[in-house]
This record gives C-alpha cells, structure tokens and sequence, in this order.
C-alpha cells in the first residue's frame, strides 16, 4: 500500500512526503490495525460463524463433546427438513406471510399515517407520539401486552364480548388458523409506527416547492402524491423495504412469547433456535435450518447492495 | 436452642458446628436463624434417621438451582444452612430461571457448572450420564440405600447401573377436582372408560366444561398421552416406547389416539391458548369439572378454603390387563457434575440432600410434593399430600412423564408439535403416527 502511495505521486515535493509515509512503520502499522482489526472482527464475527453453520449443518453433531464426535451425514439434514419435518413448510409459509403482510399491509398504513400527520394537522405532534410509542417497546413486551387482549379466558376481547363467560371463546391464540393474523396486528401495530416515522422525515425533507408546483399545474391530492411525493421519497423507500424484509426474516421474540412458536406460530428463527439452544440440541439439524434462512436472507440483501451501488454509480 | 443436643456427631464436628453457628449468627438474620432452627426441630421431633456419617468439612460447594419460584427458593436457602450449621461446609448457590435451566443445560454442563445442581430422574438424567456428564456416586447411596424403597432406587440410575442422582420429592399426576362440585351435583369417581365417558357427558350437560385442558406450552398434554398409552397397552410397552424401541404407527398407539380423541369434546374451549394455570383456574372456578394435572395444580389454589376442597382419583382403567397399575410420578433431585470441583464436599452435600432431615426442612415451605425419602416426617401433610404419597405408594410402576422418559430432542421438537397437531385435527391419526414414526427413525437412527 505505502508502494503505491510514494510512486504515483509526481511532484518532488509530494514525493518527499510519500517516502516519510513509506518509511514511516507507525503510518504502516496504523494502516495494518485500521483494517486488520475490523477484518478480524467480521472474520471472526461473520465469517466464522456462517462458514462453520455450513460445515455442520452436513453432520448429526448433538454439542456434547468436541467437533470431533459429530459423524458426517451429508445432505440428509437437508431431506429430513424438506420431507419428515412437518413444522418447516409452515414456516416458511408464515415468514411469507409476514413479509407479504408488512409489505402490503403495515407499510403503507405507516405512510398514510406520515402523511396525514405531515399536513400540520391540530395535535398531529400527539397523535404522532401515539403511533410511535409501540416503537420503542422490544417486540417481547409487545408479545405480553398483546396476551393480555387475546387471552381466550382471562383476555380482554373474549371478555367485551362476553364470551369468556358463555364459555364459547375465540381462541385468538391456540387456533393456528388465527393466532398468525392475531400476531400479525400486534406487529403491525409496532411495524406501522416505525414506518411512519421513517417517512415523516422523508416527506419533511421534500421541497415544498416541488408540491407547490404540482398544485398550481392542478394536480390533485392522490395525483400529486403519485407522481410527485412518492418518487421524491426513493432513497427514503429503499431503506424501508430493507427494514420489512429484516423485520420479518428476524421475526421470533413475539411468537416465542407467545407460545414459543408452535401450533400455528412456527417461523424459521424459532426452528434454528428449538434444534439448537434448547435442550434438544440437535446442532446440525438446526444448522442445516440456519443454512437456509442464510440463503432466503440473501436474496434481498443482494438486491439492496446492487440498488445502492447502482445508486453510487449514477 | 443450643441446649439441644446435635444429631450424630463427633466432637470436632460439635466444635466445628458451634463455630460455624456463630458465623451464622453474624451473617444471618435472626429471622432467617429461627426459620433453620425451626426446620432442623422440627426433623428431629418426627424421629429422623440421623444422617451419621457427615463429616466437618471446611471449604465451598457449589449449588446450580432451577428452583426460581419463592417457595422451593426459600425452602433450599433453609435446607443449606443447615447444612452449613452441621458440617461448616459453606453452599454457594446460583439460581437460574427454571426453563432456562432446563433448555441451557447441555453448555451448563459442559461449561462451568456447580458442584451440585437440581435436575429430573429419568432417560432425561441418564442421557447425560451416558455423555460423560454427571459423576457416579455409588459411594453416597452407600449410606443412602435404607432410605430410599427400591422403585426410587432402581429410578436414580445410570443406565451403566451406576448411581447418579439423589431424589427429594416427587408427585403424581392424578385426576383433580372439587369435592364441594361433586358432592353438589351427586357426581360418583368414575373407575372406569365408560363411567368417565359418561360423567363427562353428564358434566356438560350440567353446564361445566366437564375436562379442563390447556396446551399453549406444549407439554401438559404429554400427560395424557403418557396415561393413556399406560392405560391401554402398559407401563413396559409405555417404556419401551419412550425408549424408540416400538413403533408409533402400530395399531397399539393409534389405539391410544383414539381414545383420545373420544374425550376431546369435553375439553375447555381454546384449550392451546390456554397455560395450566388458566386451565387450572376453571377448576377452582367451579367452571370446570375434571383435570389431569400434576398436584402442582394445588399452586393455583391460593386461598386455604380452595385448596382444602381439591381431591383427586387416578385416572380410570381401560384396559382390564394393567388396571390402574401405572402412573406419572416425576421425581426431582440432584446430581454431581462431572466437572465438580470440590468433589468431597459435593458428595456430602449430595448425602445430606438425602436424609430426611433435608427432606423435612424442605417439604415444610413445600406443600404440594411428596418425599422422596421413606422415613421422612409425614406430620406436616396436609390431606392431598397425604392422598398423593399413598397413591405413588400403592401403584406398581411409575413412570417420570414423557419429556423425562425420552430423548430431550425427541421430546422437544418432534412430540410437543405433534400432539398439538393432534389437538388441532384429531381426524387424521394414521398421517399423525406416520410422521411421528418417520422422525422417530430420524432421531433414534442417529
């Protein structure tokens, strides 16, 4: 490096001062921690981890005793999950679900809230301070408060209703043809806030002018939002598809709360995580799930850093 | 109280207690020094086998402890001080959430465990015995055999035939309900299938919900497989099953499921989004009529007047061959990691756990178990545990529940969402034994 700083320098002077860096070891050994640190750090952070979930994900590895006694099973983690293992279609299922539900659902309820807050409305700072506060909540807490409403007996809908007390409830967490939708609404309770808040700093840092100028060539309210507003917010629209597709491919704390991801809640993060903390243990089972949200992650993270340097580039 | 004379000790030992008395008066409360004494009287007034050979030991164990509830967490607190008061061996203890303990417990015990910790008797305790986990302590159950009757005994080994586990408690999972409900409506305790059936069909028609059911955690429900398949094909097919030897689609276990499902319409609405708790507050509710639970159901009943109604019955018979021959009774107490430091103050540790004196200390803050230790005092039970230490007495085989009798993974992954699978669709039997059978295999062969 220090090499190719002294000789593509031209002028002498330029030049002297490219042969102290050269020279100089601190500069070299600055250079060499600067970038050797934080290589190490993903290297053993990221790399490590992802490359050894691949390796074991190809053996029967039970995490009692050394590497050494894990037997190598080649694929068969891989069949078993495709074929035998009834929770993993589901989860699949339920993680599209979710995508497709933040996507099409709680986003665009997160910015029609933005945008009706943006319009300077009487108490839009209150109002705005509602929709955020599920925000800061961890989706754990979300997982209790939300118990609290759906509780077949002891929950507060089943008991408006009267319900609970005819004994004839709706059982918004045990029926696994609810439980999902039920979930759903409480993380897009918290989801919709998030996005409003994203993009009510998007649409305050659109130039008035910009919308001013739609309105005397007479465009309307929807018309003005379609053309005008919502191409302004591009960058904005970038990093929100990137936090949906992170939100609902690291969906877990909020069904593991519920009932630890079972019975109509399954997702794929709460499988890795059966096989492979509980006391279950099976380590290359659960690798061999991990392997396979690793490849389903990638897919949009390939996306985004190809928008992004698209982005650089023009 | 110090006039009182000490159990059986020599007199180095009776200096060592004095001394290690007066630290305790140092550290200690009063308040947490009378509960001690209180308990250690209370061991001797009931006539406890003295456990003679404790030794003074100066020196720390280490205790892991899931007991993360007040009740069982104080009751151990007491146990260990007195402990420390015979022996001067001091007791460290780390307390951990119970189910975290429990789902942590492989790198707990390839980590840094204590000396000592709480588990569970069963394959649950041998699976770990078998990886080289647990040390044997053939050489504490020396003393210890006496105390214990040969079901317990046979339960606290290794499958190499060693020792490793010392119990404390345990309880049986019976039928519960109210005797104010019974008596009210001229309900008879069912002995059979058919009276169950139609008990069940009565209770509904008198507005309960004639079973209260819960399976949001996945695991109650474990409980009615477990007597079901004991019921109908018995403790051995029941064992051998847990141990991956039978099959699950065999018509034996479809017959299981079948009678199972014959009691599904009598199950409390929304039963897998219901805890044991909920469930077992529409028994004390008087809005439920049955319940199959663990006596810990007794935990939900907090005011005296409540808990003094419950009663329970053993699950009827169904098959006339095993009768009422069989129950879950699952047994908690300890074991020694093999990574034990201080190995000699472990396994005296491990050896008072198993008198009776520990048991009487800890079964006084304790009321919903059983001791474990058979010349433990039985003056401080109250009626259900009275009924519940004669019912694990006089049933031949005793099983330790089904995540205790199997494999953890198979436990785990495969049979709680398959039961709850079978919760939701009770039609499809023959696709729910055929997928438990297929990852069966997957787990079993491996």
């Amino acid at each position: 490096m220090a090499v190719d700083l002294a000789t593509t320098v031209k002028s002498d002077g330029a030049r002297r001062r490219a042969r102290a860096v050269r020279l100089s070891m601190a500069d070299r050994v600055a250079i060499g921690l600067m970038l050797g640190i934080p290589a190490l750090v993903v290297g053993a952070l990221v790399w490590f981890p992802t490359i050894a979930s691949i390796v074991l994900s190809f053996t029967n590895w039970d995490g009692i005793g050394g590497v050494g006694t894990a037997k190598w099973v080649g694929t068969q983690n891989y069949r078993e999950i495709a074929t035998i293992y009834p929770p993993f279609w589901p989860a699949v299922e339920h993680n599209a679900i979710w995508l497709a539900f933040l996507t099409f659902v709680a986003t665009p309820f997160g910015l029609l809230l933005a945008y009706l807050l943006d319009k300077n409305m009487r108490g839009s700072r209150v109002y705005q301070s509602i929709f955020f506060l599920p925000v800061v909540l961890s989706l754990a807490i979300i997982g209790f408060i939300w118990q609290l409403i759906y509780s077949p007996t002891q929950g507060l809908i089943n008991n408006l209703t009267g319900n609970a007390s005819s004994g004839h409830v709706i059982d918004w967490l045990g029926n696994p043809k609810l439980n999902l939708w039920a979930i759903l609404v409480a993380v897009g309770w918290r989801h919709a806030g998030y996005i409003m808040v994203l993009y009510l700093a998007g649409l305050k840092s659109i130039d008035p002018s910009l919308r001013e100028a739609a309105a005397i060539d007479g465009a309307g309210e929807w018309h003005a939002f379609r053309t005008v507003v919502f191409p302004a917010l591009r960058p904005i629209n970038i990093v929100i598809v990137v936090v949906t597709v992170i939100e609902a491919l690291r969906a877990f704390d909020i069904v593991y709360i519920v009932n630890r991801g079972r019975n109509g809640l399954e997702l794929l993060s709460v499988l890795v995580t059966d096989n492979i903390i509980g006391e279950a243990s099976r380590i290359g089972y659960g690798s061999a799930i991990a392997v396979i949200l690793i490849m389903i992650s990638i897919v949009p993270i390939v996306v985004f850093v190809w928008n992004s340097f698209q982005e650089a580039d023009a | 109280m110090s006039d009182e004379t000490p159990l059986t000790f020599e007199p180095d030992a009776l200096a060592a207690r004095q001394l290690s008395r007066r630290g305790l008066l140092a550290a200690a409360g009063a308040a947490g020094l009378a509960a001690t004494v209180g308990g250690i009287t209370a061991g001797r007034a009931s006539g406890a086998v003295p456990s003679g050979s404790l030794e003074h030991l100066a020196g720390t164990v280490t205790f892991g402890s899931n007991a993360s509830d007040p009740v069982p967490k104080a009751a151990y607190a007491n146990v260990f001080k007195a402990f420390t008061k015979q022996t001067g061996t001091k007791v460290s203890i780390n307390t951990v959430d119970h189910n975290t303990f429990q789902e942590q417990i492989n790198t707990y015990l390839q980590g840094q465990p204590q000396d000592v910790f709480t588990w569970f008797a069963g394959y649950r305790m041998q699976f770990f015995a078998q990886k080289g986990l647990l040390s044997p302590i053939d050489d504490v159950w020396e003393g210890l055999k006496p105390l214990f009757p040969a079901g317990l005994q046979a339960a606290s080994k290794g499958l190499d035939g060693h020792f490793y586990f010392v119990p404390i408690y345990n309880y049986p999972w019976a039928v519960f309900y109210r005797k104010s409900v019974f008596k009210a409506h001229g309900y008879k305790i069912p002995t059979t299938w058919d009276q169950l059936l139609t008990l069940a069909k009565k209770m509904k028609a008198d507005g309960l919900t004639p079973i209260a059911f819960a399976d949001k955690d996945g695991w109650p429900a474990m409980g009615t497989f477990d007597i079901l398949n004991m019921r109908i094909n018995g403790y051995a097919f029941h064992i051998r099953l847990m141990a991956g030897k039978e099959a699950w689609d065999s018509p034996k276990v479809k017959n299981v499921f079948t009678h199972w499902a014959e009691l599904m319409p009598y199950y409390s609405d929304g039963a897998l989004g219901l805890t044991w708790q909920e469930a077992a507050q529409q028994l004390i509710d008087k809005q439920a009529g049955m319940y199959l639970l663990g006596s810990f159901v007794g935990q939900q009943a907090t005011k005296a007047a409540d808990h003094a109604d419950l009663d329970f019955f053993a699950f009827p018979e169904i098959n006339p061959a095993h009768g009422q021959d069989s129950i879950d009774a699952p047994i908690d107490g300890f074991l020694m990691s093999k990574k034990a430091k201080n190995t000699a103050g472990a396994k005296q540790l491990l050896k008072y756990l198993g008198s009776s004196q520990a048991e009487n200390i800890y079964l006084k803050t304790d009321s919903n178990d059983v001791a474990a230790n058979r010349h433990a005092s039985k003056a401080h039970y109250n009626a259900l545990q009275k009924k519940s230490a004669a019912l694990i007495a006089g049933t031949k085989n005793i099983a330790q529940y089904m995540d205790r009798d199997t494999r953890p993974d198979f436990a785990s992954t495969v049979m709680i969402p398959s039961l709850q699978q079978f919760l939701n669709n009770p039609a499809d039997i023959n696709g729910l034994v055929s997928s438990i059978q297929k990852q069966k295999k997957s787990i079993f062969g491996s």
